[in-house]
C-alpha cells in the first residue's frame, strides 16, 4: 500500500470542517493533545508503517510551505 | 542498611607471576572481568575444552543493587553451563506484567503464554547470587584460572598476541594471550586502552532504585505505573526478588539532588506511600542516570569486547546482563574454533556483525522505553499522554504504552545463515535461537529439546524429523532424531508445530543453539554447504 494523496472524501469540506470543529473552544494546549490523540487513532487505523512514514513526510512539507514562513521558522 | 550477600574471595599468588617480564606466561585466552558475562564466558570456554585465565580487579561480590531480571534465553544458556537449575530454584519465576496509569490497571501481559518450555520467561534473582553460583561452577571445572585482585592496567597488541600488564597486591606482572576478551564492564579500562569510543545517549531523568525487605502479599508479577497516586507525574516499578526483597524503581526529576534523594529518611516516606505501610527495611538505595551507548566495533584486533564493556543500556527491558550473556554464548564457540584452527580468524567478524545487530536492537528498545517514561519535549509528552488516555479503552493504544519491552534474543541477519530455499510457514528462521519444546524419551520420560541439545554436546547439531533412512551427518555434527521409533518422540506434536516440520525436515543448529539452516528435504550436500557457511569457511 502507498499513501493516497488523491481526494478520498466525497465531500472534502465536511471532513475538513469536522476536524476544525473538534478544536473549537479548546485552548492551544488542549488542541495539541487532541491532535496527538487523533494522530495515534488514525495511524493505527492505517496500520501500515510505510504509509505512516510517507504521511509524515508529506505532512512535514506543510512546515516548509514558502507561503507560511512563520511555520517554517517556528 | 545491609548490602546483600557479600562473598569475599582471597587473592593468591599464581606461578605466572614468577615469569620474567621479558618472557611472560602465554595463554590462549585471557578474559578480563568476572562479572556475569566474563564468568559465563569462562565456563563456556572451559566446558568446550578451552583453558582460560579469568582476571578480576575486585575480590568480592555482593555490593550494589544491579540486575534482577534474567531472561529465558539466559536461563537456557546457564542451563547448558550447569547452573540453570540452581538459578531457577533460588530465583522467583514470573511471566506476568501489569501496567498501571494512575490508580488503574491499563493492561497486563504474559511473556510465556504457552506450555512446554523447560525455562520460564523470566526469573528475578539478585545479580550477586547469579555471580556467586557462577563462581561456584568455575571452581568445579578444570581449566579456569580465576585470579582475584588482578587488575589489567595496560595492554599492548602485537601481530600474534596481546600482552597485558596486571597489577596485584604483590606488584605487577605481565601476561601474554592469543586473545583477550574484555568483559570489564561499562567503565571498561580495556576499551580506553584500545582507544575506542563509547557513544550514545544519556537520559536526563534520574532513577532511584531501592531494594527493600518486607513480607508482602503482592503477587510475583512486574508492576509498572505511569503517574501513580503515590508518585505523581513520574513512573514507578515494583518487582519481587528472593528472600522477601522487593525492587522499587522511582523516576525522579533531572534536577533532583542525588545526595539528598538517597538519604533513607527521604526515601522512606515515598516508599511508604507506595506500599501503604512503613513496615520495611532498606537493603540498598542508589540513584542512577541511565545511558544507552555502544562501541562502534566489538572486535579490535585480538581484543574482543563483550557485555557492558561493549554496550550499555538503561535497565528497562532487562537487556544489560541478558544481552551480555548472549554475547558470551555467541563468542565462545567461535573463539574455540578459531583457536583450534577449524575456522578462519574471520569467523570472529560474525560475532561483531551478529552482536552489533543485537546491541542496536537492545539500545533501540531500551531507549524507546526510557524516552516514553521521560518524554523530552512537550510534543512527546502530549503523544504519551494521548496514548495513556486512549489506553484505557482501546486495544491499540495499550500496546503503544511502553513500560519496558523485556529482553528476547535477536534474530540475526547473519553471514553464517543459509537463507531458506523451501517455503516455510513459521517455524524457527535461520539466525533465530532454539525454541524449546517438550519431548519424550523411549521409556516415556519427559524431557525437552533444550536438554537434548545439551546432551548432544552443544555443538553443531542436526535436528531431524525422522522419515525413513537417516542422513549421515558430516563429521563432528551431532544428531537429534525425532520420531516414534527414535530415541526421542514428539508426543505432544509441539516440536513439529513450533518448527513447522513435517517428517523428513531437518534443522542445522549452531553450537550456541541458533539455527544455521533448515531444509524440508535435506540432502547431505545441502547440509555440507550450510555447515561450511556456518563455520565461516564460505563468507556470504
Ligand atoms: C539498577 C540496575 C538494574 C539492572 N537490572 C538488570 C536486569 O534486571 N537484567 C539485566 O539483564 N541487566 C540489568 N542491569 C545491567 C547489568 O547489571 C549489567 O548489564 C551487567 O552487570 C553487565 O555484566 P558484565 O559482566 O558485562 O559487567 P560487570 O558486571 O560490570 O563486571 C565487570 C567486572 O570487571 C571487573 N573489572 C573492571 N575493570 C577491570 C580491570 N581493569 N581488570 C580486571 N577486572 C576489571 C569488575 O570488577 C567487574 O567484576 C541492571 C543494571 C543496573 C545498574
Amino acid at each position: 500500500m502507498t499513501l493516497s494523496t488523491a481526494s478520498n472524501f466525497a465531500k472534502p469540506d465536511d471532513a475538513f470542517r469536522l476536524v476544525v470543529e473538534a478544536h473549537r473552544g479548546l485552548s492551544d494546549e488542549t488542541s495539541a493533545v487532541l491532535d496527538a490523540a487523533l494522530v495515534l487513532v488514525l495511524a493505527n487505523h492505517i496500520g501500515d508503517i510505510d504509509v505512516l512514514r510517507e504521511a509524515i513526510a508529506v505532512a512535514k512539507r506543510a512546515l516548509t510551505d514558502p507561503a507560511a514562513p512563520a511555520a517554517g521558522a517556528a | 542498611m545491609s548490602s546483600g550477600a557479600v562473598v569475599q574471595f582471597g587473592y593468591s599468588r599464581h606461578p605466572d607471576q614468577e615469569c620474567p617480564s621479558a618472557a611472560p606466561a602465554h595463554h590462549a585466552v585471557v578474559v578480563v572481568g568476572a562479572g556475569p558475562v566474563g564468568l559465563s564466558l569462562a565456563i563456556d570456554l572451559a566446558q568446550r575444552g578451552q583453558p582460560v585465565v579469568l582476571l578480576d580487579d575486585a575480590d568480592r561480590i555482593g555490593e550494589g543493587s544491579r540486575a534482577i531480571c534474567f531472561s529465558k534465553r539466559s536461563l537456557e544458556y546457564w542451563d547448558r553451563l550447569g547452573v540453570g537449575a540452581r538459578m531457577v530454584d533460588k530465583g522467583v519465576v514470573w511471566n506476568i506484567g501489569r501496567i498501571y496509569h494512575g490508580a488503574d490497571q491499563l493492561y497486563q501481559f504474559d511473556l510465556l503464554p504457552e506450555d512446554g518450555h523447560k525455562m520460564p520467561a523470566f526469573i528475578n534473582l539478585q545479580q550477586y547470587y547469579a555471580e556467586a553460583y557462577l563462581v561456584d561452577r568455575v571452581a568445579e571445572l578444570p581449566g579456569i584460572s580465576l585470579r582475584w585482585r588482578n587488575k589489567v592496567t595496560a595492554l599492548e597488541q602485537r601481530n600474534d598476541q596481546v600482552v597485558l600488564m596486571v597489577e596485584t597486591p604483590e606488584g605487577p606482572y605481565r601476561l601474554a594471550a592469543a586473545y583477550v576478551i574484555a568483559c570489564d564492564g561499562a567503565r571498561s579500562n580495556l576499551r580506553q586502552m584500545v582507544g575506542a569510543d563509547f557513544d550514545g545517549q544519556v537520559f536526563e531523568d534520574q532513577f532511584l532504585i531501592a531494594d527493600v525487605k518486607m513480607t508482602a502479599e503482592f503477587p510475583t508479577e512486574r508492576w509498572f505505573w505511569f503517574d501513580p497516586p503515590f508518585h505523581a507525574g513520574r513512573s514507578a516499578l515494583l518487582h519481587r526478588q528472593p528472600d522477601d526483597i522487593w525492587r522499587i524503581d522511582l523516576q525522579l526529576s533531572p534536577d533532583a539532588d542525588p545526595a539528598v534523594e538517597r538519604r533513607p529518611e527521604n526515601v522512606r516516606p515515598r516508599i511508604a506511600r507506595m506500599l501503604g505501610h512503613d513496615d520495611f527495611d532498606f537493603e540498598w538505595i542508589s540513584l542512577y542516570k541511565f545511558q544507552c551507548r555502544r562501541m562502534k566495533r566489538f572486535v579490535h584486533g585480538r581484543v574482543v569486547f563483550a557485555g557492558d564493556a561493549a554496550h550499555q543500556v538503561s535497565p528497562f527491558g532487562a537487556r544489560g546482563a541478558n544481552s551480555g550473556l548472549e554475547d558470551a554464548e555467541n563468542l565462545s564457540w567461535k573463539l574455540v574454533r578459531v583457536l583450534d584452527g577449524s575456522s578462519p580468524a574471520s569467523l570472529l567478524q560474525s560475532y561483531d556483525i551478529e552482536r552489533s545487530f543485537a546491541a542496536d536492537e537492545n539500545i533501540r528498545e531500551s531507549t524507546r522505553s526510557t524516552d516514553f517514561m521521560a518524554p523530552s519535549s512537550p510534543a512527546e509528552a502530549r503523544l504519551r499522554q494521548a496514548a495513556l488516555a486512549l489506553g484505557r479503552d482501546t486495544a491499540f493504544a495499550k500496546r503503544m504504552i511502553n513500560g519496558g519491552r523485556l529482553s528476547v534474543p535477536s534474530v540475526y541477519p547473519s553471514p553464517l545463515s543459509t537463507p531458506d530455499g523451501d517455503a516455510w510457514s513459521g517455524g524457527v528462521v535461520p539466525g533465530a535461537s532454539l525454541v524449546d519444546a517438550p519431548l519424550a524419551t523411549r521409556d516415556g520420560a519427559a524431557t525437552y529439546l533444550s536438554d537434548a541439545f545439551a546432551a548432544a554436546g552443544k555443538r553443531f547439531t542436526l535436528l531431524q524429523f525422522a522419515n525413513g533412512a537417516a542422513i549421515e551427518p558430516p563429521a563432528d555434527v551431532a544428531v537429534i532424531r525425532i520420531g516414534e521409533s527414535e530415541p526421542l518422540a514428539d508426543r505432544a506434536g509441539l516440536l513439529a508445530k513450533r518448527y513447522d516440520a513435517a517428517p523428513g525436515a531437518a534443522y542445522l543448529l549452531r553450537p550456541d543453539g541458533y539455527v544455521a539452516a533448515r531444509f524440508k528435504h535435506p540432502t547431505r550436500a545441502a547440509i555440507d554447504a550450510a555447515l561450511a557457511r556456518a563455520v565461516g569457511e564460505v563468507w556470504s
